[in-house]
């Protein structure tokens, strides 16, 4: 793919950043949010009222004949449906208005500047960003690693005197009752999290986009990943909204359509801890104002630093090109809805994973994230920095967008690092200490091994949410070493078969295009770990830190994956539900821990196992079967087995039930 | 032209006086009772290949045999008619034919300096004159020429003739010519002067095996004329224009019997004598051809009262290699299995030469007026026309001009004191961008002609003008009107003035369904825009369109687009990647290949998708009965 090489890490020239909170530590909070606001605006057109957007989508073709269809199907009335189609409008419409959005932006930025020592830009993408707003409509489409993400967002760009985006947000926040309105009125719109058939309800969503998106009425903001990653992971993107706003470059009703990637990095998260008991499977705190709001502790903390890298605008159409035949929307009315084409799907998908490696790429390391890979892997003090140097070094040649202080010195840089981080780590003894939540807490240590083994992988997780910030650094080369090892020859071919059977199998929990083998050799190749003819590929002696830490980031998932299959091979009922699988593996893994049979209480993670589910399902392993309340899943054993074998090295993989996939 | 006679200062070529018209009608209902005059243009002579005829000059033709003696051989039009920037800067348009001849136009320099970033001072100048050694000597079938030597047809292998048939207006073609360039060109052109001559020519071609290119006004923009350079045979241009007389009319059923090399002027005009029209009135047609019109599924200006070609079309002869195909009789409809009719319209030259067409006819409308409607935007007028159609109550022509059409009609008015520019233009001026708030960036007009008695043009008037006002359209005048087709008429002569300086332009057209035109009209003019600057073009290129036809179901877009191209290494190659990028986003956003200019060679490459495969085959197959040989090889189409 000639245009992947566009992304390529190595090849990218990023830009600088300024911090934005700067200027704001030294002038006036209210001035600022009494600013003169004057964005550009798309093709010079004044912003549309939100009361005309709202009749503009009742009295669409597309509506309209949605209500039609619904009314004879279900006999209801068409007013009555109508009606319908209306109160979900109300429900989901944002409300924007520059009143909240300025007091967001007062509050905001006070705590901010309590919380953060800086907010960097790079005011570059942003320059871009206000040029392409005037051309085309634009979707903005941030990492999501936070609640904070899309306020951070409308606060950059009021600073900026951007147009205010609208931000399609998930109903959970409409549990908060001011605060829900509030956002409303800032521009983020509801939406249910499930709505699968309901076509009435699908049709106002998908008209209420496409009209701001047609009509350039304001930048249309949402997160690929569907969801806030608790693990710091990219999740696989989710091509819904995607999809919906593709459509009107699709079917021709506008030029264009430019995508924005935007890559937000926390040095340290603010829900750090709370996300990894989620994972762990402390159930979710239900999202409520209060809840928010208690975390007032969290206030009083430094969390370092955030950058935001707006990334290049990517044009809709010049993605289409030579991929989607755009005439095979000319056949029917364009207000009938219809399901995209398979190479449509395709394309859209694509297009998808291209612009979350394209937020993963401009996403800003610190020290810290190596740190915590290292940490992981077991360090001691002096080698710590000896050996952060090291992969500094390493991260750099694969094309890492790394913040290290290069002006101070290495080992002050890791004291920096461990003390924004104290809730994490000790130093003791020459060591660095992952700190045991429990043992940090006052009082008497937890009661139950479990609940000490539980603690432990609090920490651990967390840790290891760093960690993943850097993965998509090392997924590539770390898989071709993984490969390169367990192949059972050098062969080229060998070995190429091993890494797809891996990226085949890991495809949920990484995000991975094809062109990653050929990507991975240069990289592993560059660095000196590896040698690539045209047959052989050969790991080097001097490339054996390289390649054995590279494994050893692998290794916790592949362990994972491999206590998965064991679970559903050995232990799994017949009637195994799909609500039972989390907390039944998670059991069984707690076990494996106890007995000292599995080393990373990582597998721990509900994240891992559900991807681990989602492969196996994607590779037919495992069914899904709907009985009547409850849907069970129907393992084939001799499959599962076999993937857990080739997993842990004891099959070839060309021989595995694989091979043909 | 204004009907009333107020505007007496008027000399237009194309549309006959209408005081004229009502004399010659009298003479002509007195006239039915008698044999018909010789002087008059309807003969109902037999043809005799034998005597030579004395060719135009006699015959009151326009196309003479050698067409260059009043023809530009690389350029568009009259020889006499040229428009240029005269010492002060002003336009001027030579010779006495037109309307805007001998006046001039103020505007004109300041609107092309300043949308081309052009500079009178920089020309680019054609060649003046055809080297016949750029010209290869004929590749003649000695077999061949023998026999039409015995059959005493008039032919030609002088290198000015050949080249003249060998192209057609495609800028391409144009700009070639200006730079002296000549490719394959026809080996001999030769003359029929009836149907029989033509049944002569096909048999000794096919009998030689010698290629034969239909050529009837040469004003093809399809490429439809160019030698396929692939082409081993000898290769004769059958030019059709001496074939051009009225054979007879019918007035019982409305119909007229014709050679099919009459050209348009010379058609509506010889109708006119006998009160007639046609009504056909593509904006080619001072030039083009009856038969070419049938070739290549023409469309005129006024289809909204006549029709387009295949709706004027009741009887047609072809002569093939097969043979003569034609329908056995004369009548309105058939349901005979598929239409013949529709193997030869659009055959563009590859199945058969058309010799004799019968078209219907109309008596001569008795009132003719012309209007103008400025809207605020785009999008309003579009939706005026949309509503006009769905009504049903569209006069003779109505077409919206977009933003940058009507600048470019501003551009073209004549100095004041003229008959077009006056103080109440002035007025209105004020009104519509002062009191009613028009923004002079987005205004655009629609120019419209109502035809019919007196009486009914204006209640025609009165409901359109009632439509109009409904979408914020705002009645501007006859004057505009008129303007705005007269621009139709000296268009493509513009085109060789920009090419002095540096200026390439070409048009072309699609038809869409109406849901679509504004999308097809932003995406397309968007993308030559941005092609044009992705391919080095240093100043903005031009891109406009018009609606210029409306249908129950969709409307016809015709597009400009010119750039400067000062400084690319290669214009024409920049231009026809641009003009290609124009197609596939028509293609993308809906449009059809063409409405009416044809495929010709210049997009055969779509044909396939734009009918599917099977219907190419059934094509194909067509043309593997009728040309087995391939003696029509001009290669347009398949
Ligand atoms: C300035 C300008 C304005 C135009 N405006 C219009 C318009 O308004 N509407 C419109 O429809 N078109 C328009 N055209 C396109 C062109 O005029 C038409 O395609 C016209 O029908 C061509 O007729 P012609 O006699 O000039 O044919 P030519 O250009 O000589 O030939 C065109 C094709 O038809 C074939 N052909 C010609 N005569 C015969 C015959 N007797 N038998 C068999 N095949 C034949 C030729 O082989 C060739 O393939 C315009 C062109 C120009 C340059």
């Amino acid at each position: 793919m000639a245009s992947k090489s566009l992304y390529s890490p190595m090849l990218k020239k990023r830009d600088d950043f300024e911090d934005m909170l700067e200027e704001r530590r030294t002038s006036s909070d209210l001035k600022y949010a009494f600013k003169c606001y004057t964005p550009v605006l798309y093709k010079g057109m004044p912003p549309c009222k939100t009361t005309l957007l709202k009749s503009m989508v009742l009295h669409s073709d597309q509506l309209r004949y949605v209500v039609r269809q619904v009314s004879k199907d279900t006999g209801t009335a068409p007013v009555a449906v109508q009606e319908e189609a209306s109160a979900i409008l109300e429900e989901m419409a944002h409300r924007l208005q520059l009143g909240p959005v300025r007091f967001f932006a007062f509050t905001l930025t006070k705590a901010f500047k309590t919380l953060f020592r800086s907010i960097c830009v790079n005011e570059e993408g942003l320059q871009r960003l206000q040029q392409v707003v005037q051309e085309h409509p634009v979707v903005l489409l941030p990492s999501h690693r936070s609640y904070m993400d899309f306020l951070l967002m409308s606060v950059i760009l009021y600073t900026y005197d951007l147009p205010l985006p609208v931000i399609a947000a998930g109903m959970d926040f409409m549990g908060m009752k001011i605060l829900g309105e509030m956002l409303r009125m800032s521009g983020a719109f509801f939406i249910r999290r499930s709505f699968g058939g309901d076509r009435l309800y699908w049709a106002v969503f998908s008209e209420y986009v496409k009209t701001m998106v047609r009509n350039g009425m304001a930048p249309m903001e949402f997160f690929l990943e569907g969801t806030r990653s608790r693990t710091c992971k990219s999740l696989t993107p989710k091509l819904g909204l995607l999809n919906i706003v593709m459509e009107p470059f699709l079917k021709g009703e506008v030029f264009d359509v430019s995508l924005v990637p935007v890559s937000i990095s926390y040095e340290r998260i603010l829900e750090e801890a709370l996300y990894a008991r989620e994972l762990l499977g402390v159930p979710k705190p239900k999202e409520s104002t209060s809840g928010l709001f208690k975390a007032r502790k969290v206030l009083s903390e430094d969390y370092g630093s955030i950058h935001v890298y707006f990334g290049q605008p990517v044009s809709v159409r010049s993605l289409a090109q030579g991929r989607v035949d755009r005439s095979q929307f000319t056949m029917q009315p364009r207000h009938i809805p219809s399901k995209p084409s398979e190479d449509t799907q395709s394309f859209v998908n694509d297009v998808a994973y291209r612009l979350v490696c394209a937020q993963e790429e401009n996403m800003v390391l610190r020290p810290w994230v190596l740190l915590a890979s290292l940490l992981l892997q077991g360090m001691a003090l002096e080698e710590l920095t000896q050996q952060a140097v090291w992969l500094r070094g390493l991260v750099r040649e694969f094309g890492a967008f790394l913040h290290w202080p290069d002006d101070k010195p290495p080992s002050e840089v890791v004291s920096d690092s461990l003390s924004l981080h104290v809730g994490l780590v000790r130093v003791a003894d020459g060591r660095v200490w992952l700190l045991l939540e429990g043992a940090a807490a006052e009082g008497p240590g937890p009661a139950t091994p479990e609940e000490r083994l539980l603690d432990v992988a609090v920490q651990v997780l967390s840790c290891a949410s760093y960690r993943n910030q850097a993965l998509h650094v090392f997924v590539r080369p770390a898989l071709l070493a993984t490969a390169v090892h367990s192949a059972s020859s050098g062969k080229k071919e060998e070995v190429f078969h091993t890494f797809s059977f891996l990226r085949n199998m890991l495809a949920n929990e990484f995000i991975l295009c094809p062109g990653d083998f050929e990507e991975a050799c240069q990289q592993l190749v560059r660095s000196g770990a590896l040698q690539v003819s045209q047959q052989e590929v050969t790991a080097m002696d001097r490339g054996q830190p390289t390649l054995s830490f590279l494994m050893a980031m692998l290794d916790p998932f592949l362990q994972g994956y491999q206590v998965v299959c064991r679970y559903l091979c050995e232990e799994a009922s017949e009637g195994l539900t799909e609500k039972q699988f989390v907390p039944a593996v998670r059991n069984f893994t707690v076990k494996l821990l106890l007995q000292g049979n599995l080393r990373y209480s990582e597998v721990l993670s509900s994240d891992l196992q559900k991807n681990a589910l989602a492969a196996l399902l994607r590779l037919g392993a495992v069914r899904r079967v709907n009985g009547g309340q409850q849907v069970t899943l129907k393992v084939d054993k001799l499959m599962v087995n076999s993937l857990e074998d080739t997993l842990g090295g004891k099959l070839p993989t060309q021989k595995c039930v694989l091979a043909r996939l | 032209m204004a009907s009333d006679g107020s505007n007496t200062s008027s000399s237009s070529s194309i549309i006959p006086d209408r005081k004229n018209i009502a004399q010659q009608r009298l003479r002509i209902i007195a006239g039915h009772l008698r044999k018909p005059d010789t002087d008059g243009g309807v003969e109902a002579l037999g043809c005799s290949a034998q005597e030579n005829r004395p060719g135009a000059a006699t015959n009151k033709t326009t196309v003479p045999r050698r067409r260059q003696e009043v023809m530009k051989w690389n350029g568009w039009g009259y020889n006499d008619s040229r428009f240029f920037f005269n010492k002060k800067g002003l336009t001027e348009l030579s010779g006495k034919r037109y309307r805007l001849s001998g006046l001039l136009m103020p505007h004109m320099s300041d609107w092309f300096t300043s949308t081309f970033g052009a500079s009178l001072q920089h020309t680019s100048l054609a060649t003046p004159t055809l080297d016949p050694s750029a010209v290869k000597p004929p590749f003649l079938n000695e077999a061949f020429m023998e026999d039409l030597k015995s059959t005493g047809l008039p032919f030609t292998t002088d290198p000015e003739d050949r080249v003249f048939r060998s192209h057609g207006h495609c800028l391409h073609e144009i700009f070639a010519l200006r730079e002296g360039k000549v490719g394959r060109v026809p080996d001999l052109v030769v003359w029929p002067n009836c149907h029989d001559d033509v049944v002569k020519i096909v048999d000794m071609a096919c009998k030689h095996n010698v290629c034969l290119m239909p050529y009837g006004g040469g004003t093809s923009v399809s490429s439809a004329l160019e030698c396929p350079p692939e082409e081993t045979r000898s290769i004769a241009s059958l030019d059709t224009s001496q074939m051009n007389r009225i054979l007879w009319i019918d007035e019982k059923n409305l119909t007229a019997h014709a050679e099919a090399g009459i050209v348009g002027q010379d058609l509506e005009r010889l109708l006119g004598e006998s009160g007639y029209c046609t009504g056909h009135e593509p904006d080619s047609m001072e030039f083009s051809s009856l038969g070419g019109w049938v070739a290549t599924r023409a469309s005129g200006m006024k289809k909204n009262v006549y029709g387009n070609i295949e709706d004027l079309l009741i009887h047609v002869k072809m002569v093939t290699p097969q043979g003569v195909v034609q329908k056995s009789c004369q009548v309105p409809r058939m349901s005979t299995g598929p239409d013949i009719h529709h193997f030869i319209l659009g055959s563009e030259g590859t199945l058969g030469v058309i010799t004799e067409v019968t078209i219907k006819i109309r008596p001569i409308p008795q009132h003719q007026k012309y209007g103008s409607v400025v809207f605020p935007n785009f999008e309003m007028g579009v939706a005026c026309l949309r509503e006009v159609a769905r009504q049903r109550c569209a006069p003779a022509s109505i077409r919206l001009m977009d933003n940058e059409q009507f600048k470019f009609g501003h551009a073209l008015k004549p100095q004041v004191s003229s008959v077009f520019m006056s103080f109440l233009e002035g007025l209105k001026k004020f009104y519509i961008t002062k009191v009613k708030g028009f923004d002079p960036e987005h205004i655009c007009v629609a120019t419209l002609l109502f035809e019919g008695d007196r009486e009914k043009v204006l209640q025609h008037e009165k409901q359109v003008y009632g439509i109009a006002a409904k979408f914020g359209g705002l009645a501007a005048g006859e004057d505009n009107g008129h303007m705005g087709y007269m621009l139709t008429y000296v268009i493509a002569y513009l085109r060789d003035l920009g090419m002095d300086h540096f200026v390439i332009a070409e048009s072309f057209e699609t038809s869409v369904p109406w849901d679509r035109v504004l999308d097809v009209c932003r995406n397309v003019k968007e993308r030559i825009t941005r092609e044009c600057k992705e391919k080095g073009v240093q100043f903005p290129a031009m891109s406009t369109c018009r609606v210029t036809q409306s249908y129950d179901s969709g409307a016809c877009i015709y597009f400009y687009f010119a750039f400067n191209y000062r400084g690319l290494s290669n214009p024409v190659h920049v231009f026809e990647h641009v003009e290609h990028c124009a197609r596939q986003e028509i293609l993308a956003n809906g449009g059809s290949l063409s409405h009416h200019h044809g495929v010709g060679k210049l997009r055969k490459a779509w044909l396939k998708e734009t009918v599917s495969e099977v219907g190419l085959g059934m094509l194909k197959s067509v043309k593997d009965y009728v040309d087995p040989e391939n003696i029509f090889g001009n290669r347009n189409l398949l």
